[in-house]
């Protein structure tokens, strides 16, 4: 191996190239793979059509996620389309010999939230799963993304896809975060600089001391969101708050294993000297409470800023009036005060620990606005477990809130959680494309405190005033 | 087990002058719960093609029958967002065997080659260029040549170079896919895993 500084990216992907076709992509070997009910089905039969099998199912975790219901999972699912990929999943895990955590399993929840909260996702590993939002798993040093289902079937049948190497893009964000301001308005900040194509051809590293200070939950909401500036990935290089968050989680490795991968893991850090095909720095100080006002989530603003006017705004003309006009604004309108009628706060983006305690901090000892329909969703069982654990039901309760069940709920409208044609939803989640959360819903998407906020006023409202 | 070979595609263009189509408005996360590769095509652009009541909305490209053809021709960014392969299947299903884009989303791009569709990234002044030539005659003609990966517009004879990597090429070209590859060489990635 040669010593010239390499790059964290760099170190994780060059280890997992078994073969390099010339002017072709890597046969890259996947470390964990996790799958779900809605894109594994095609890919399991696809193993059936071709007469092949698994040939690692001990490197892929299967849990039901998108089209589960988040009330009564104790009843049969409903809807028999939905059930029928429910089943199909747990019957095609049975098969292979894949762990399966479907509905009513105490570790069932959202893929990626259960694969971090119980030691499966580690540093310096490659990790996919049929969902753009893998790249969550990013935020500890792994190289993380979504696959198509052609892909999942390849990693089924051989543990590997075929990768051409992406580019390589390193953001920095130092300073002091102002009060309010959370991981979520972070990433929705960088997205509003670099568009939804901004990163498009990149893998994306976090640097700087916002990251460094940030928790490992924090770290995986901004590594989330990575895709919505159409990076492939992000990451953050694994320290001493990764091996913490990691160490005693259940399928962590355990005594002299330990010993011996942590020292791996250590060396997973840019080298001095390495270098990107780009680099970016932002300002800490510059970032206040985002929000968004159109149908991409590049399209976000300072929560106390105006609407901006087409021509303060990279793309065509026709493209930004189409989705103003299909959210019922205005250019230069005021986001604060803007009537919302549902508040969402869940999902692989904010639906951890910490997410609820920040959406408490600010409902404790109000009340949920009368006209507001909130949907409180938990990623997991296990997050769900530390709710009630902490208090944060009896707060929610207090305010007039219902707490839901684990799954991926009203970010994506393909479970029985929908917002209304023409209503408007601040959204914990992670896109607010056009009937991303219902036929003709209205999204705008935002921090846990931000969606606390307008639950209690009914209206868009700087979080800050309550903290 | 591969999908029909791509080698000269011939035809006239539908165009989508919009920018940022995401994956969600391909195909809604509603239709995505088959466990079958099938039917897709009926649901893309499910919520620009169809009204609240599931009737066809008139101003809508799919809708309008003047315009026709193999070829998708879309804005900026094409196919951002979810990684869902079924917005590549509803495509293929529809009819569509080549998506013609200035910029396309990398995931999209990826699942797209995996299903037998071309995507071909222009220029953003070629791309004006085809949506011109449509504009005056819907019926205008492309052609799409893998081999020399050259595409023209038949009613002007311009034409343009694009990109793609020799090993999916050669893929595309005999309608071989990624699986049989990699079922090749089995034995040379269970000897890397026994090493890891």
């Amino acid at each position: 191996m040669s010593n010239s500084p390499k790059t964290l990216f760099d170190k994780v992907w060059d280890s997992h190239v078994v073969r390099n076709i010339e002017d072709g992509p890597d046969v890259f070997f996947i470390d964990r793979h996790f799958i779900h009910e809605v894109t594994s089905p095609v890919a399991f039969l696809g193993l059936e059509q071709r007469g092949i099998g698994v040939l690692f199912p001990e490197k892929t975790f299967a849990t039901a996620d998108h089209n589960t219901p988040t009330i009564n999972q104790h009843l049969p699912v409903e809807d028999p389309l939905s059930a029928n990929q429910l089943a199909q999943l747990e019957k095609n895990s049975a098969k292979y010999g894949i762990s399966h955590w479907g509905l009513g399993n105490p570790k069932n929840g959202i893929v990626h939230v259960v694969g971090p909260e119980n030691g499966i996702t580690l540093p310096g590993m490659t990790i996919v799963c049929g969902d753009s939002h893998t790249s969550t798993h990013g935020a500890f040093g792994a190289i993380a993304f979504g696959i198509g289902t052609s892909e999942v079937e390849m990693v089924l049948s051989s543990q590997c896809i075929m990768q051409p190497k992406p580019k390589k893009m390193r953001i920095n964000v130092n300073g002091q975060l102002g009060k309010g301001v959370t991981p979520k308005d972070v990433a929705l900040y960088i997205i509003s600089k670099l568009t939804t194509s901004g990163a498009t051809g990149y893998f994306v590293e976090y640097a700087g001391d916002v990251f460094e200070n940030m928790t490992m939950e924090g770290r995986m909401t901004v590594c989330n969101l990575s895709i919505e500036m159409g990076a492939r990935g992000g990451m953050i290089a694994p320290d001493q708050t990764t091996f913490d968050y990691i160490n005693g989680r259940e399928l962590a490795p355990k005594g002299a294993d330990w010993d011996k991968q942590l020292a791996y893991w250590k060396t997973l850090k840019t080298d001095a000297g390495a270098s990107f095909d780009k680099e970016l720095t932002f300002n800490a100080a510059d970032i206040e409470p985002m929000i968004t006002y159109g149908t991409n989530p590049g399209m976000g603003i300072g929560i106390s800023k105006n609407i901006p006017s087409a021509n303060e705004v990279e793309g065509g003309a026709t493209t930004y009036a189409k989705s103003l006009d299909y959210m019922g604004f205005h250019e230069n309108d005021a986001m604060i005060g803007k009537k919302v009628d549902y508040v969402f706060i869940g999902s692989c983006t904010n639906g951890r620990i910490e997410d609820f305690r920040a959406f408490a901090s600010i409902i404790k000892g109000h009340k949920k606005a009368d006209h507001v329909t909130a949907w409180v969703v938990p990623g997991s069982h296990i997050v769900e477990a530390q709710i009630k654990e902490e208090g944060i039901l009896d707060i929610l309760t207090d305010a007039g809130f219902e707490l839901r069940q684990p799954g991926c709920s009203a970010c994506l409208a393909m479970n029985d959680d929908k917002i209304p044609a023409g209503k408007y939803a601040v959204s914990t989640s992670n896109r607010n494309f056009e009937g991303r959360q219902g036929p003709g819903s209205r999204t705008l998407l935002a921090s846990p405190y931000v969606a606390a906020a307008a639950a209690i006023t009914g209206v868009v409202t700087d979080p800050r005033q309550f903290l | 087990m591969a999908y029909d070979k791509f080698t000269i595609l011939k035809s006239s263009a539908v165009p989508m002058p919009i920018e940022n189509v995401d994956t969600d408005q391909i195909i809604p996360a509603r239709f995505l719960k088959a466990t079958e590769r099938k039917g897709f095509g009926d649901n893309l652009f499910r919520d620009w093609r169809y009204d609240s009541n599931d009737q066809p909305k008139q101003d809508f490209v799919l809708n309008n029958p003047i315009y026709s053809g193999k070829i998708l021709v879309g804005g900026k960014n094409f196919g951002s967002g979810s990684s869902r392969e079924h917005a590549a299947w509803a495509i293929y299903d529809y009819g569509f065997r080549c998506v013609v884009s200035s910029f396309f989303a990398d995931i999209f791009k990826g699942n797209a080659i995996n299903v037998g569709i071309l995507p071909v990234q222009v220029s953003p002044e070629f791309l004006n260029q085809i949506f011109e030539a449509i504009e005056k005659d819907p019926k205008s003609e492309l052609e799409v040549n893998l081999e020399d990966q050259k595409i023209t517009i038949l009613s002007t004879g311009a034409s343009e170079s694009f990109a793609i990597n020799g090993y999916k090429k050669h893929n595309l070209l005999n309608g071989f896919d990624d699986i049989d590859y990699l079922q090749s060489m089995k034995s040379e990635i269970e000897s890397f895993a026994a090493k890891k």
